[in-house]
């Protein structure tokens, strides 16, 4: 089977020379979700940048398989070709939904844009997709020409998933997907995420500091601490028997319910 | 080629107002927008002086094409005797003493504000529209540095999202006026807020049509005999307005109407927006049901005031 | 049946668990194990408390990461070694060879036992319309009360969770299958039924690796017994 996406040693500094990440190498298959976790200064949100298509790696290379035509160099495609690839195939879940969604769109709207982005011309058949999967996400349908901000956060972010979901991606990147929630609505975002990522075999790369996120999400592992992966392999593996100093300590700390 | 030997009136400005550089630069900026239609071409918009909001874009282009042997007809909102249209026409006629007339088919250069004639224009016209907001998207997407993008890898889906809006909301597309059109199966543009009635003559017009915004100083163009599309969903197709009845005064159909309002009890009535057409069809012994009260509102005729 | 095939064998396996956090200090579990497992064949894992009954049976299943040695595995046929091989083999050994029945469920929220259940099902290639219809046989075997079956298990008694965790095990016919402590907390007849199941996971060929305290349930369905405690690592 064909890799989806390879990082080669990408790494990113900033201008100043502050590190972002260094060395992060790993291949991710089609259906499997990788955690990355880490706190605060560990380079876990440049990675994300730079594996998303955001960020040029300073070093390095990205590839995605495009099109299923094989590993291509993120950066070597041409703008448009990235937009395009970004809009369709790709989706980057925000932590903050206000910066994934546009506020002044109905939620309809929002869901619908990626369609009539690939030329999608039928208005009927627009919003039939977008209730679809408005329901799908668990938002009653009687909302679906309401604007945004008169969603709860929970909810926007759901309409964030559904948006980026109905293009098909086969990756998706999420950047703290439950930041920011109740814990009981956290955990009913888990749980669509979870379903809908197995439904639709849709591969992803989720980063947050929250390794009960991890946990419930995520097949592969991987620890990082100032820019750097200290440790890596299965999530349950990684979590009930870590084998690196840090990753025994971010273990340790977590609070018990 | 050197410049036209003539001052405006008085004897204080260049030939048109703008001196021969800047006209250079403007017929250079239409050339490139002629060559990419729809597309917004940026210009080193001048110092007018008329305050932004009152045409100074469509002067521009005026002033920069205009030449001793032209005829000149201003409108605005379709009518040769509203006060920008008598101010621009003047200002034309100071600078450059170029004929001037209200005669659509008489003219050969026809600025104009919000309206395109009802009479059908041929190939040695040029139609000069006056442009508040050049850019279809603003609404939608504010920053310029990512409309530009948009435009350049023609990425479009933005644009049905605002018309999937107003669907959703209103039942219908309730743009009526600067309805978004795509030029050549390639830009979408305004085409300025003329009443989506006038949107079908811009597509395959004989004349030339220009551009101007002159605040967002932008110049665009299409060139004539182009496609041009209004935007729209299979299952919503496009539509104009339709009026109920005909014109009071000259009884014409099929054109678009402004309503008049008589007196403060609530009279009113809907006449040709286009007040040359209305004339000529008054003057050809056309009569709509109130044909008396022609010269209550004022129709004034005038030609080639010197 | 004649020639047993194996399906499982363990090589020089050591553990030793390093705690960074208390200055680097050294827990050895066990040292140089070597067993082999074959198709319809079933070792109990024996030794007292601590001997790292439990450790073995996570490492088989690549929960834990040995500190030395293979643990082969027969996966599609070929050998492979799941200490060593990359996660995306680790996983899909787990997906297709090796079934674990834990001691303690993990619980997912809002995913029903019936679902939890019939997911297993599905991501063997059942369609879901049939793997609803075998977890529910599963259950009604396990005597899991019917209206159980659509609530998630996070409040279920241990017992009942128990036998979640069986069903999820055994709805699938995995070649291999590690059960640790199958019949705790379950009460007389639930036991009958679980190793009941177990017996029949056997005889269509499972090489089973258990840990079971209760010796009468064991001496049931074990073919042989694996001491951990003689392979103690020195300190």
């Amino acid at each position: 089977m064909k890799a989806l996406l390879e990082a080669e040693s990408v790494g990113h500094s900033y201008p100043g020379g502050q590190l972002g990440c260094e060395d992060v190498s790993f291949r991710l298959y089609p259906g499997e979700v990788l955690g990355v976790v880490g706190e605060s200064g560990s380079g876990k949100s440049t990675l994300l940048g730079c594996l998303s298509g955001m960020l040029e790696p300073s070093n390095g290379i990205v590839r995605f398989d495009v099109g299923g035509q094989g590993l291509r160099d993120v950066f070597s495609l041409s703008e448009p070709e990235r937009r395009l690839l970004m809009r369709t195939d790709w989706g980057i879940v925000r932590q903050n939904p206000r910066d994934g969604l546009r506020m002044n769109v109905s939620a309809g709207g929002n869901v619908g844009e990626r369609l009539m982005a690939v030329g999608a011309r039928n208005y009927g058949n627009i919003r039939n997709e977008a209730l679809d999967w408005l329901t799908r996400v668990e938002i009653p349908s009687s909302r679906v020409d309401d604007l945004p901000r008169t969603f709860s956060g929970g909810m926007q972010q759901r309409v964030q998933i559904a948006r980026i979901l109905v293009s098909k991606p086969r990756l998706i990147f999420m950047d703290e997907p439950t930041g920011g929630l109740d814990v009981s609505v956290q955990a009913r975002l888990l749980d669509l995420l979870r379903g809908l990522v197995r439904d639709l075999g849709v591969a992803a790369v989720v980063v947050t500091h929250d390794l009960a996120v991890v946990r419930l999400l995520s097949d592969r592992l991987m620890v990082m601490r100032q820019g750097r992966v200290v440790e890596t392999g299965l999530t349950d593996q990684v979590l009930d028997d870590p084998q690196h100093p840090y990753s025994q300590l971010l273990v340790s700390s977590v609070l018990q319910a | 080629m050197n410049s036209q030997a003539f001052h405006s009136v008085d004897g204080t400005y260049n030939f048109a107002y703008l001196d021969e550089q800047t006209k250079r630069m403007i017929r250079r900026t239409l050339l490139k927008a002629i060559a990419v239609p729809g597309y917004q071409v940026p210009f080193g918009g001048r110092e007018m002086p008329m305050a932004y909001g009152w045409g100074t874009g469509g002067i521009q282009i005026t002033a920069s094409i205009i030449g001793k042997d032209d005829t000149l007809k201003v409108i605005d909102q379709g009518a040769d005797d509203t006060t920008n249209a008598v101010s621009i026409r003047r200002f034309f006629q100071r600078v450059s003493g170029v004929k001037t007339t209200e005669e659509t088919q008489k003219a050969t250069l026809i600025q104009t504000r919000h309206r395109i004639p009802e009479k059908q224009l041929t190939e040695n016209q040029i139609l000069v529209y006056q442009v508040p907001q050049p850019e279809p998207l603003w609404k939608l997407e504010p920053r310029e540095v990512e409309t530009r993008k948009l435009h350049a890898y023609s990425e479009y889906g933005l644009m049905h999202v605002k018309l999937y809006e107003d669907i959703s909301r209103h039942g219908e597309i309730i743009t009526t006026y600067d309805y978004p059109v795509e030029v050549n199966a390639r830009h979408i543009m305004s085409p300025s807020p003329i009443p989506k009635f006038d949107n079908p003559k811009m597509a395959m017009m004989p004349a030339l049509q220009l551009f101007g915004a002159g605040r967002e100083k932008r110049i665009y163009a299409i060139p004539p005999y182009t496609r041009v599309r209004s935007l729209d969903f299979d299952d919503h197709p496009f539509e104009i307005q339709r009026f109920e009845d005909p014109c009071a005064l000259c009884g014409a159909e099929g054109v678009f109407l402004d309503e008049v309002i008589l007196d403060d009890k609530g009279d009113h009535m809907f006449v040709c927006s286009d007040s040359d057409h209305c004339r000529e069809r008054r003057a050809a012994g056309h009569a709509g049901h109130r044909a008396s009260d022609a010269a209550s509102i004022g129709f004034v005729s005038s030609e080639g005031e010197a | 049946m004649t020639q047993k095939s194996l399906m499982l064998q363990v090589r020089n396996l050591r553990k030793t668990f390093t705690l960074h956090g208390r200055g680097g200090v050294q827990l050895p579990v066990f040292n140089d194990i070597s067993f082999e497992v074959s198709a319809g064949e079933c070792v109990a894992l024996i030794g007292s408390s601590g001997s790292g009954k439990s450790t073995l049976l996570r490492s088989l299943y690549a929960n834990y990461l040995p500190s030395a040695g293979e643990i082969l595995v027969k996966h599609h046929g070929e050998w492979v070694d799941i200490a060593s091989v990359e996660a995306r083999t680790k996983l899909e050994i787990r997906r297709e060879t090796i079934g674990y029945v834990s001691q303690f469920l993990r619980v997912i929220p809002r995913i029903s036992s019936i679902d939890l259940i019939s997911e297993v099902a599905i991501s063997g290639g059942m369609s879901s319309e049939i793997a609803i219809e075998v977890s529910s046989a599963l259950l009604r075997r396990l005597n899991l009360p019917e209206h159980l079956w659509n609530v998630p298990p996070a409040t279920f008694s241990g017992g009942e969770q128990q036998r979640v965790n069986i069903a999820m095990g055994l709805v699938r016919p995995y070649p291999i299958l590690l059960l640790d402590e199958p019949t705790a907390s379950l009460d007389a007849s639930n036991r009958e039924s679980a190793i009941e199941l177990i017996l029949e996971a056997k005889s269509r060929g499972a090489a089973i690796i258990a840990i079971c305290h209760d010796e009468t349930a064991r001496d049931r369905f074990a073919d042989r017994l694996f001491d951990v405690s003689q392979f103690k690592a020195a300190a």
